[in-house]
């Protein structure tokens, strides 16, 4: 209560010094002015300036215009080509980067490491490099290809082709989140569980898997993100016939290659809304299950 | 104001301003040194590779004065992009008049008739449209007639994403229009070829791949340099060049940027490069990289190199890049519709 | 030392093991086959020729100039933001974490347009950076820009889910006990997040040299100046010469491995180490 009413009564002047004061609860620990302030500076500098540059440049077509481009049916059809392929690979990854990062943290075999390093290849390898691999894998004359077009299977210029390069890209976010905080989560409380009674299942679910839930959820909205952005990967996998396998990001560089900088800018707005939505649901979600598990 | 605060805003400044203070370093520069920036589309690497030393030879000896290149490939419309929002080109190589046309009319970084300031149409070469089949020619593909039949897969990149692609489909228009006499025939004929397109890659190089390495369709629409290519270096052996009976003059243009050219003060040499392609040397690698020589006596020279085909034009046939641009690519236009159409 | 009561029988533990192995046998590892079976298909010589070109050898320079510049400034800043975010209550707290994650959900496409739009010649501070004869579009400076931009949360992501799950006792017990702020930081955090922090720095460069999307459209593309490696690895590509572009590209992904073993023999070499004391 106090702390609203502190807020509405400051002066713009002092405004950082008050939110240090009264915002946050009181702590012993020093260094938030420094810390948040620095945050906020750098976080506006490199994020939040560039990107408020295609807010702007979107704002200077009309709302019609606007509505025409970045709402067209082809657009429409692209933004749940996107999004849709981006929910199903971060859902796989959300399964078996779980998986790769339980394996990796809690048992032991030959070639852990060799492994382990090779989870962040997807990170390292330029995504036109994925795109061109996954490719050559995955065409009629592929390695893999081959197997599955007698068996009718078609990958290469499909959105399952564009599934698969998502869960490329994807996959890291998850273990990597994962990892640190299942490693970092001690067996004692397992033991304790154990001592208690539980199965190894109910340990799993009722302690395990709250510990790392929001790490896992994290996981789960970068990949769903990057997903849903990615150019560089996609673009050789999927066959880009408009309304069956374009995906959203093309739209933006088709527009570009009309000089048409504000249309691009109108899909990439209506994109990046979305995409924001996501994140800040799921962030939301974490923020509501720490406060109800008191933590 | 509180300490801490201007502390940290300082830092942020500082972190921040690090990057710019990276790219202030410029080289001293030497009067008798020359940098020419050209910026072209793809498929040129190998024909500049051979051009530029012997324009700098030419030039040491005409002038006493060196000059280096810096070379910039891309796709042709992204390229014509980096120049309207500031990349210092000297010289634009670009595939298509319309690129370049842009960089006149959306930045007046050169006058709007630039097509006129040297020979031809300011292209000192010429190319067409023609296909690429598999060994055997399996399919039996002689002409554009045969692109519609049912069961056979073509493959050309994305109109709305590539140079090259957009000079493919005029191609196809005109055949379409010759053959059935009406634009709503050469829309029907259009349809039933991108009907028969399983994949749209978003640039030519990228089709030539697809075609080549993954196996996939049995005719590609490609440049002909490009088809040279593929047929004689990519796969030897493994494909064949068809003329089909009707198709396009691609005339990739060349052009002097003036207002970058005057800053650096590279505006003579500038010129003068651009000049030296329809020499007779420039115009004989010009052939050897199988782009279809100006100079009439190269010409004859390679005569047998290139398959004499009937061709329409942009400028007689479609009433220039601009008017075609917005009839059949832009956002709602003929392309749109036949491809979004069921 | 098992207990058993914690850990899965044997079998379970193999057909886990089994599963993981196979999923990323298909999904990361045969890429990355291919990738370098094209790269040494035409033999060795062919695979050192390719990387040893004065283009490849600048398009190397300069990936590793940008990394070196980048990461760094991704370092600094996730520290504080994790510090900030973790140890401190304040409302909007939510809203800050999904700023930061915010370039993660940008496609790589318009990461790079905004800075066109910023500083392009017609961009909101173009003009004013002609006339001052700046460069930043076509050049290192949006280069790294573009490349701080892509990598912006990776550290401070890796941290701030570490950082809360370990909570903020430990740094409360330094600091009743009488260490300053920076002391604490020094001898109580970072001791304690070094392994998350050394993922976020691995992933952050490993990535910062990756780059391709948004680096693409700020490079202008000059040869041996403005191509990083990803970017000559396309162009390399698009000139038909398959065996310089991948072996470029496995370049990068060897990188990559590298540091990301050399990561795993020092976490291993420290616990021998601190194993002692246990």
């Amino acid at each position: 209560m106090s702390n609203t009413l502190a807020l509405a009564g400051a002066p713009p002047g002092v405004l950082p010094r008050t939110i240090a004061r009264t915002w946050r609860k009181r702590s012993v620990m020093p260094g938030f002015g420094l810390t948040f302030g620095f945050t906020l500076a750098w976080l506006t500098l490199i994020v939040l300036i560039p990107l408020a540059t295609i807010f702007l440049k979107a704002a200077g077509m009309g709302w019609h215009e606007f509505v025409a481009v970045g709402l067209s049916p082809r657009a429409l059809a692209a933004y749940r080509l996107s999004f849709g392929t981006a929910a199903a690979a971060a859902l796989v990854n959300a399964v078996f980067g779980l998986l790769v990062a339980w394996v990796l943290v809690r048992y032991s075999f030959p070639g852990k490491r060799v492994v382990s390093a090779l989870v962040d290849l997807p990170f390292a390898l330029p995504t036109a490099v994925a795109g061109i691999a996954l490719t050559s894998l995955y065409a009629p004359n592929g390695w893999i290809g081959q197997f599955l077009e007698p068996m009718g299977i078609k990958v290469a210029f499909t959105s399952l082709g564009i599934t698969i390069a998502l869960v490329f890209i994807g996959l890291p976010f998850v273990v990597r989140s994962v990892e640190p905080v299942l490693a970092d989560l001690g067996k004692d409380v397992e033991e304790a569980a154990a001592t208690l009674g539980a199965s190894r299942y109910q340990t799993f679910s009722r302690v395990i898997l709250p510990a790392i839930g929001p790490a896992l959820l994290t996981g789960f909205a970068m990949a769903f993100a990057r997903g849903v952005g990615e150019y560089g990967s996609v673009i050789f996998i999927s066959g880009n016939m408009p309304g069956k396998t374009e995906i959203a990001p093309l739209l933006i560089v088709t527009q570009l290659e009309q000089y048409a900088y504000a249309g691009a800018t109108a899909i990439a707005v209506v994109m990046m809304l979305a995409s924001f939505a996501v994140l800040l649901l799921i962030n939301w979600i974490q923020a509501v299950n720490r406060r109800r598990m008191g933590a | 104001m509180n300490r801490r605060a201007v502390i940290t805003a300082t830092i942020a400044l500082g972190l921040a301003a690090g990057p710019f203070l990276a790219g202030c370093t410029s080289k001293p520069t030497d009067p008798n040194a020359i940098v020419l920036t050209n910026v072209s589309y793809d498929p040129t690497r190998e024909l500049y590779q051979a051009i530029n030393p012997a324009f700098a030879a030419f030039w040491k000896q005409k002038t006493g004065k060196d000059v280096t290149f810096r070379m910039s490939h891309g796709g042709s419309g992204k390229q014509s992009r980096a120049i309207i929002d500031g990349l210092d080109a000297d010289v634009a190589t670009l595939g298509l008049a319309y690129d370049i046309d842009a960089i006149a009319t959306k930045a007046t970084l050169l006058p709007a008739d630039w097509q006129k300031a040297l020979p031809d149409n300011s292209s000192p070469y010429t190319s067409t449209i023609v296909f690429l089949v598999r060994k055997g020619n399996p399919k039996g593909i002689k002409d554009w007639g045969d692109l519609v039949k049912p069961g056979v897969q073509v493959i050309t990149p994305n109109p709305k994403t590539s140079g090259g692609a957009r000079w493919n489909f005029l191609a196809a228009w005109a055949y379409g229009k010759k053959a059935g006499g009406s634009d709503a025939a050469a829309e029907a004929y259009v349809t039933k070829l991108f009907a028969n397109v399983p994949v749209l890659d978003s640039g030519a190089r990228g089709s030539t791949t697809t075609f080549v390495e993954r196996g996939i369709g049995d005719v590609l629409l490609a440049w002909e340099n490009e088809a040279f290519l593929a047929e004689k270096e990519l796969g030897k052996g493994q494909f064949e060049l068809v003329a089909p009976s009707l198709s396009i003059l691609a005339e990739p243009p060349v052009a002097v940027i003036s207002a970058n050219a005057k800053k650096h003060g590279t505006e003579e040499v500038a010129d003068a490069y651009l000049r030296y392609l329809y020499t007779p040397e420039a115009q004989a690698a010009i052939a050897h990289n199988f782009y279809r020589p100006r100079d009439p006596k190269i010409a004859e020279q390679f005569k047998s190199q290139f398959p004499q085909i009937p061709m329409v034009t942009i400028d007689k046939d479609f009433g220039g890049w601009a008017k075609a641009q917005k009839t059949f690519f832009d956002d709602g236009g003929v392309f749109d519709r036949i491809t979004t159409k069921k | 030392m098992k207990v058993r009561a914690t850990s899965e029988d044997r079998l379970t533990q193999i057909v886990l093991i089994g599963l993981a192995l196979t999923f990323l046998a298909f999904f990361l590892l045969l890429p990355l086959v291919a990738v370098f079976s094209e790269a040494l298909g035409q033999g060795l010589g062919m695979f050192l020729e390719a990387v040893q070109t004065p283009d490849a050898l600048a398009a190397i320079r300069l990936t590793l100039i940008i990394a070196a510049i980048s990461v760094p400034l991704n370092v600094v800043f996730g520290i504080a933001a994790s510090w900030a975010i973790t140890k401190f209550q304040f409302p909007g707290k939510s809203l800050l974490i999904t700023l930061i994650d915010l370039p993660f959900s940008v496609s790589p496409v318009v990461s790079g347009l905004i800075f066109v739009l910023l500083f392009g010649a017609n961009g909101f501070v173009g003009p004013w950076l002609a006339e001052h004869d700046l460069k930043i579009i076509f050049a290192v400076p949006g280069i790294v820009l573009a490349t701080v931009f892509i990598t912006f949360p990776f550290v401070a992501r890796e941290l701030i889910p570490l950082m809360m799950e370990q909570g903020k006792d430990d740094e409360e017990a330094a600091l009743s006990l009488g260490a300053s702020g920076w002391q604490t930081f020094w001898h109580v955090t970072l001791p304690n997040i070094r392994w998350g922090l050394l993922y976020g720095v691995l992933l952050c460069n490993a990535r910062a040299m990756g780059e391709f999307g948004a680096v693409s459209v700020v490079s202008g593309h000059i040869r041996g100046e403005t191509n990083t490696m990803p970017l000559h690895v396309e162009i390399l590509y698009n000139e038909y010469d398959f065996v310089g572009a991948f072996a470029v590209a496995s370049l990068l992904a060897l990188l990559a491995l590298v540091t990301l073993v050399a990561k795993s023999v020092l976490e291993w070499r420290f616990d021998l180490h601190s194993g002692a004391s246990h």
